[in-house]
């Protein structure tokens, strides 16, 4: 136990394993009061999750989530909590559609537009939440929870109607994208390594920019001037400004990163998937990516791990409701009752590193002292 | 003839991790004697009021109150036994009233409500017993620090306490109200109260005691009545040697202006001026020192040169360059050092470790970061000659701040200022909270780099560091500069009088000014001097 | 002018907020003049204003234990959603007093989850309520799952209808204000019906709801509880020198926070659909505790708050059952430019300048909307609570003054 290396790990490890843990006993609680047999729900779920084509599921919901929760992590590195992911994402997906079945132009910049409207609509979105809390203080979760519903109940709401494809389909929405506006799957890279993939998966080429995007935040984030200042401002915000961090610049960076992020958690349904946008379009990603970025401790790592999980948790979903062995909503259960779980473990965690890291500083620091006593006598 | 002990505490041991607060400490207070309890910072002294007024447990050790063995779970059950503690850091809630703080937790009621008549009507007759006036109506944040005092003392007066605990009591008073304070002890002490007194100024303490514990890292060194020792003697057995002083050396002033404050003015955000037309001007090579009573401007003051309190008039050089609108960061750039007054709160990160920590301040350019990228080999490199040269115990650069003394943490942000070559150092109560030891040596440090040109402005509480690091000594009151005096020639009683404002004749709650200015309501004068 | 507004300020609080209210309904009686619609001041808006404010300001009430005890409470909106499931399962099982109750005890867990969290554990507490708000609505689902499908009418996502509380009418007030009010005369009777709005048609519920406002001032500001309870708030160190179990009165602030949320979910669901519907809150938490920051962190404050932000809503139901559809939200339009207006005026003399352009473009807009349209959308008092919320945010943060040690993480023991 005296191995630091080996401590480090542990203490790394622990919470996650422990939440895990908890929730799935938790879980296993619940079906067994609800009445399906946990073992076997659980089975499926393992069994499910072995096959290819579950993985590649897998992947494609990961994809949103993961680029929702760094949307989330920027804001959080800097104990802002921009709520607003939700809304930014939705709003930028809407208006990239729009703007993407109007203009007619070759694959790669047909492509770029979409994406670039949709990035500067999530910065706008979150910049103007930005800047009501530079300007008169407004609190950054209230104005982003309320830009969400203004986004979605009012602007798309009252918009979408406009741009409707065929008012009598079933199910409404902008017109289909045309091919030039479609980012081909990866399954040609995948079947290189492995067997044909079946049930018509594909997976989603936004993937690659998710990688990007991840590889990115983190190099920012730790080495880079913009990235101390950023941790600085979360760490401790006074001690910040007076060590010359910029506050409303660096709350205007923060959240318009964000935002810019945000814009791109709609692009594998529009890009890769339906190339539209109707009202069966995705919610909820906005509230899941700040689940997995909270998960994931706002470290690239721990958000593509978390965002793994609960997008093969989502997939296997899919699974147990086509199954009727169990109820699907336990898949919901299982998430939140880890997240819950596991920024317990994670706060109680932390302390232990801390205390720990005093007795041993404390430690270290008296046994050289005695050592140069010891030298010196 | 042996009086009835009110408290025996012996053989009192508690421990934290890494270090032994208190070892076996022993401590006998007569009933109806003022006794102080002397120790420098970090001596144990704190620690061991806290468990006998109920708000730790011993790990080992006896405690008796007026012969009886007592333990404590909770302040409730001391303040049952009659004993109150008037902290040094106020518990008091700013936004309520004097009468919610002081009836809080022993509430009178009446039919399941709180009776609040009864309530002031018990306060006024405590208060007025013991010559302590406040208007129970009022809020915490509008009285002044004296008032504030003469609260928490009605809080422990209005439950009935016999034994009194004062920490630290006299920390933020100028001598006046020293004496007020301690007339006030005497007639308590009359009145058949038991005084604990927590001190290390050792002047009031053989003034106002009794008797006298001296307490040296967490152990009892040894009691004695006030008549039979001196101060030297007292001083000796506190630090085991002599008390080093702040002495006076031959003069290192130039006559380059390097900051120059012109007609400044400040506002607050209820747009009330809390700094009126304030110059001073710092040379190369000198030592202001800007005393004063917390909350008279100065940490306004000192927040406006850094750049995070916005001027609303007036303007502020820096070697000849307007900075009056510069950002914070452009401020350091140009050559300004700071050493915060709070070093947890406005210095330190205190989950990153060492190199990262004496990058804050200095994060653009050399050392510490090569354009966009921080530079991580130069930050460690850079962090580790702070470590020698300033002393900074730790066993490497990567532990977390949070593994530091506080004295050790001090080191390091002075060390992180000075090792970036500052024109003009802004140091904010340098030693406040640090042992004796540290102590000189960041004086030696703030000296040595004086001698090689830096300018220093030097906000401090302690009388003492001021008159002796000072070159020149500025007083603020209400916002204003009212003396400018020469260290050499003055006495505490007398930049206490500057401070308090007496020296001008005025009263300390009555500004001649409108109420829109200044601290405060303007109340009625109640005669102090 | 000066003289007269220095006398308004002179006034005790409480009477100051029926005078800002008559000149309102001053405000909204000439707008009616002009624009034609009747509906502003019609005592079925003001009904329906005050039903679909009880859940906000129950939740705005929830936050204000919550924040006043020091533990910002953001999962409102969960403990919320969960007062619509057990509200919705109570009733089915025990009738609407059932409902309410499990309603309460359903927030109520939530809240001693949070509780949990923040105070023993001493997690974030935005990350909780974050945390508590994702968990919710999956639980809500779950048991729906479970519980509701097979009932008629019962499916994952609502169930089957229950009833709520029968309505009533407050006799002899209400007689006189219908007098007055058949008077016609400007303004008086505009005054009499926005009143009859509050006192005709009610629901138990409802007034217990209303109720809960003086009752909370009670025991926050003149009962012992409520004043440990104040102290947790604005320094939990201080209460704990004298002995006050700071911890004790945390968790009871948070876990009544809850149970006040979980009594706003109850009311949407006995009082306002008639069912348990997934995301049926739409917000009403956050609402609330903007109601909270707008007033200021005192109940009559939140009462104000949710009033005001639930005014369109019930505007528009009012409105869109009419022949009339869209011609009173179309009226409000010109409502909100006279009061942007009159922001940019008192702008102006304290010489704001960006407050002054914000609220003039912000008038300007509505102004011009408001001519150049005949009647308004449905999505435009939808939308209308949130724009509210942000622009009373926008012009009114300044002024405001939180519990002192809000959000701060206590520990026993470390000062």
């Amino acid at each position: 136990m005296n191995n630091p290396l080996l401590r480090r790990v542990m203490l790394a490890v622990a919470a996650p394993l422990l939440a895990g843990l908890f929730a799935v006993v938790v879980s296993a609680i619940v079906l067994e009061v609800s009445g399906s047999p946990a073992l076997d729900t659980f089975r499926t779920i393992g069994e499910n999750g072995l096959k290819l084509e579950t993985m590649i599921d897998t992947l494609n919901r990961a994809t949103p989530l993961f680029l929702a929760a760094v949307a989330a992590a920027i804001g959080f590195r800097m104990n802002l909590f921009n709520i607003g992911v939700e809304g930014q994402y939705i709003l930028a997906a809407f208006l990239a559609a729009v703007v993407g079945s109007k203009v007619d132009l070759p694959g790669v910049l047909h492509v770029a537009v979409i994406i670039a409207t949709a990035m500067l609509v999530g910065a706008l979105w979150s910049g103007l939440a930005g800047l009501l809390l530079v300007s008169r203080g407004v609190n950054e979760v209230i104005s982003t929870i309320m830009l969400n519903f203004i986004a979605t109940g009012g602007i798309v709401a009252g918009l979408l109607p406009r741009f409707i494809d065929d008012p009598t389909a079933a199910n409404q929405g902008t017109p289909t994208l045309a091919e030039s506006g479609w980012l081909p799957d990866l399954n040609g890279v995948v079947e290189i390594f492995t067997r044909e993939i079946g049930k018509g998966r594909e997976l989603t080429g936004v993937l690659v920019i998710a990688l990007m995007v991840g590889v990115i935040y983190h190099v920012i984030i730790n080495r880079s001037l913009l990235g101390f200042d950023i941790r600085a401002s979360g760490m401790n915000p006074l001690a910040a400004r007076v060590g010359g961090v910029p506050p409303k610049r660096m709350i205007m960076v923060a959240m318009i990163g964000g935002g810019l992020v945000a814009g791109l958690v709609g692009m594998p349904e529009i890009l890769s998937d339906t190339h539209a946008y109707d009202q069966g379009f995705i919610q909820g990603l906005g509230f899941a990516g700040i689940g997995v970025a909270l998960l994931g401790r706002n470290t690239s790592a721990g958000m593509a791990a978390a965002a793994l999980l609960f997008g093969f948790l989502d997939s296997s979903s899919a699974v147990l409701q086509v199954r009727a062995s169990a109820s699907s909503e336990i898949v919901v259960i299982m998430q939140a009752t880890f997240l819950l779980a596991a920024v317990v473990a994670y706060e109680v965690v932390n302390r232990v590193k801390q205390r720990d890291e005093v007795a041993r500083a404390v430690r270290a620091t008296t046994e050289m002292a005695s050592n140069e006593a010891a030298v010196s006598a | 003839m042996q009086l009835a002990l009110a408290i025996e505490l012996k053989g009192i041991t508690k421990r934290f991790p890494g270090v032994i607060a208190n070892d076996n400490v022993n401590l006998s207070v007569e009933e109806g004697e003022i006794h102080a309890i002397c120790g420098e910072n970090g001596a144990g002294k704190s620690t061991l009021m806290k468990i006998l007024y109920g708000m730790q447990p011993a790990d080992e050790g006896v405690m008796k109150v007026f012969g009886e063995e007592v333990t404590f779970s909770s302040p409730n059950d001391a303040i049952e036994r009659g004993i109150g503690m008037v902290h040094q850091h106020f518990m008091l809630a700013d936004h309520m009233s004097v009468l919610e703080n002081v009836i809080l937790g022993s509430e009178p009621m009446k039919r399941g409500v709180i009776d609040f008549d009864e309530a002031k009507a018990h306060l006024v007759e405590v208060g007025e017993a013991y010559g302590l006036r406040v208007d129970p109506e009022d809020l915490i944040e509008s009285l002044e620090i004296g008032e504030r005092q003469r609260v928490e003392i009605i809080k422990v007066l209005f439950r009935g306490a016999k034994i009194l605990i004062l920490d630290e009591p006299t920390a933020v008073l100028v001598p006046q109200e020293v004496e007020e304070l301690f007339r006030n002890l005497r007639e308590l002490k009359a009145d058949g109260a038991t005084i604990i007194f927590i001190d290390h100024k050792l002047q009031e303490v053989l003034e106002i005691s009794d008797s006298i514990t001296v307490i040296r890292r967490g152990k009892t060194v040894t009691t004695v009545k006030a008549s039979d020792v001196t101060a030297a003697e007292l001083a000796e057995l506190m630090v085991g040697e002599e008390l080093p002083t702040p002495d006076t050396t031959d003069s290192t002033v130039t006559d380059e202006l390097m900051l120059s404050l012109e007609n400044i003015n400040l506002v607050d955000e209820d747009d009330r001026t809390v700094v009126h037309d304030v110059s001073v001007k710092v040379h190369r090579g000198e030592i202001v020192g800007i005393a004063g009573i917390e909350g008279n401007g100065q940490s306004e003051l000192i927040d406006a040169i850094i750049g995070i309190h916005p001027v609303a008039s007036g303007t502020i050089m820096l070697e000849g360059v307007d900075i009056t609108k510069e950002s914070v960061r452009h401020r350091r750039e140009l050559g300004l050092g700071y050493v915060p007054q709070d070093r947890q709160e406005e210095g330190l990160l205190l989950d990153a470790p060492l190199w990262e920590n004496a990058a804050l301040g200095h994060q653009t350019g050399r050392p510490f970061s090569k354009g966009f990228w921080i530079d991580r080999q130069g930050a460690r490199t850079q962090t580790g000659m702070i470590r020698e040269k300033f002393d900074v115990r730790s066993p490497n650069v990567d532990v977390s701040a949070r593994a530091l003394s506080g004295g050790n943490q001090q080191k390091l942000i002075i060390g992180r200022e000075m090792a970036a070559n500052p024109k003009l150092l802004v140091a904010a109560h340098p030693t406040r909270g640090i042992d004796v030891g540290a102590q000189a040596d960041v004086w030696n440090q703030i000296r040595t780099a004086r001698a090689i040109g830096l300018a220093t402005l030097l906000i401090s509480a302690d009388l003492e560091e001021l008159i002796g690091l000072s070159d020149t000594i500025v007083v603020m009151f209400h916002g204003r500069l009212v003396a400018t005096l020469d260290p050499a020639e003055v006495d505490p009683r007398t930049l206490g009088s500057y401070m308090t404002g007496a020296a001008l004749g005025e009263t300390r709650d009555a500004p001649d000014e409108s109420p829109a200015d200044g601290p405060g309501p303007a109340r009625e004068k109640e005669g102090e001097s | 002018m000066i003289e007269l507004w220095n006398r308004f300020n002179a006034l005790p609080a409480w009477a100051r907020w029926p005078v800002l209210a008559s000149l309102g309904i001053l405000l909204l009686a000439v707008v009616q003049g002009v624009s034609g619609t009747q509906l502003l001041t019609d005592e079925g808006t003001a009904n329906a204003m005050v039903r679909w404010s009880i859940p906000i300001l129950l939740a705005g009430l929830g936050g204000l234990f919550s924040e006043r005890a020091g533990v910002v409470n953001i999962g409102l909106e969960g403990m919320m959603v969960l007062g619509t499931w057990f509200g919705a399962w109570g009733a089915l099982n025990w009738g609407p007093w059932g409902g309410l109750l499990a309603g309460l005890v359903g927030g109520a867990l939530g809240g001693l989850l949070h509780a949990i969290a923040t105070v023993t554990f001493r997690v974030d507490h935005i990350v909780s309520g974050v945390a508590i708000n994702i968990l919710a609505p999956g639980l809500a689902r779950y048991l729906s799952e479970r519980i509701f499908t097979g009932e008629v009418g019962g499916s994952v996502s609502q169930s089957p209808r229950v009833d709520g509380f029968d309505k009533f009418t407050i006799p002899v007030i209400s007689d006189i204000l219908q007098s007055i009010r058949d008077l016609n005369w400007f303004w008086i009777s505009d005054i009499a019906g926005v009143l009859r709005g509050f006192v005709a048609n009610l629901s138990l519920f409802t007034l217990l709801g209303l109720l809960l406002v003086p009752v909370s001032s009670f025991i926050l500001w003149k009962t012992r509880f409520g004043l440990r309870l104040r102290i947790c708030g604005e320094n939990p160190w201080a209460g704990e020198s004298l002995g006050v179990a700071i911890y004790r009165h945390k968790y009871m602030g948070v876990i009544i926070s809850g149970a006040l949320s979980g009594l706003a979910g109850a009311f949407i669901v006995l009082e306002l659909s008639g069912l348990y519907r997934g995301g049926q809150t739409t917000g009403r938490g956050f609402i609330g505790l903007a109601a909270l920051i707008f007033g200021n962190w005192r109940a009559s404050g939140v009462l104000i708050g949710s009033l005001l932000f639930s005014y369109p809503f019930g505007l528009s139901l009012v409105d869109f059952d009419a022949e009339t559809s869209g011609e009173a939200t179309r009226a409000l339009l010109l409502v909100m430019a006279i009061g942007l207006a009159a922001v940019a005026l008192w702008a102006l003399r304290s010489d704001r300048k960006v407050d002054l352009l914000v609220a003039g473009g912000m008038a300007a807009v509505a102004l011009v909307w408001y001519l150049g349209t005949q009647t308004a959308a449905s999505w435009l008092p939808n939308t209308m609570p949130y724009v509210l919320v942000l622009v009373v945010l926008v012009f009114a943060s300044q002024k405001l003054r939180m519990p002192k040690a809000d959000g701060q993480p206590f520990t026993k023991g470390a000062h």
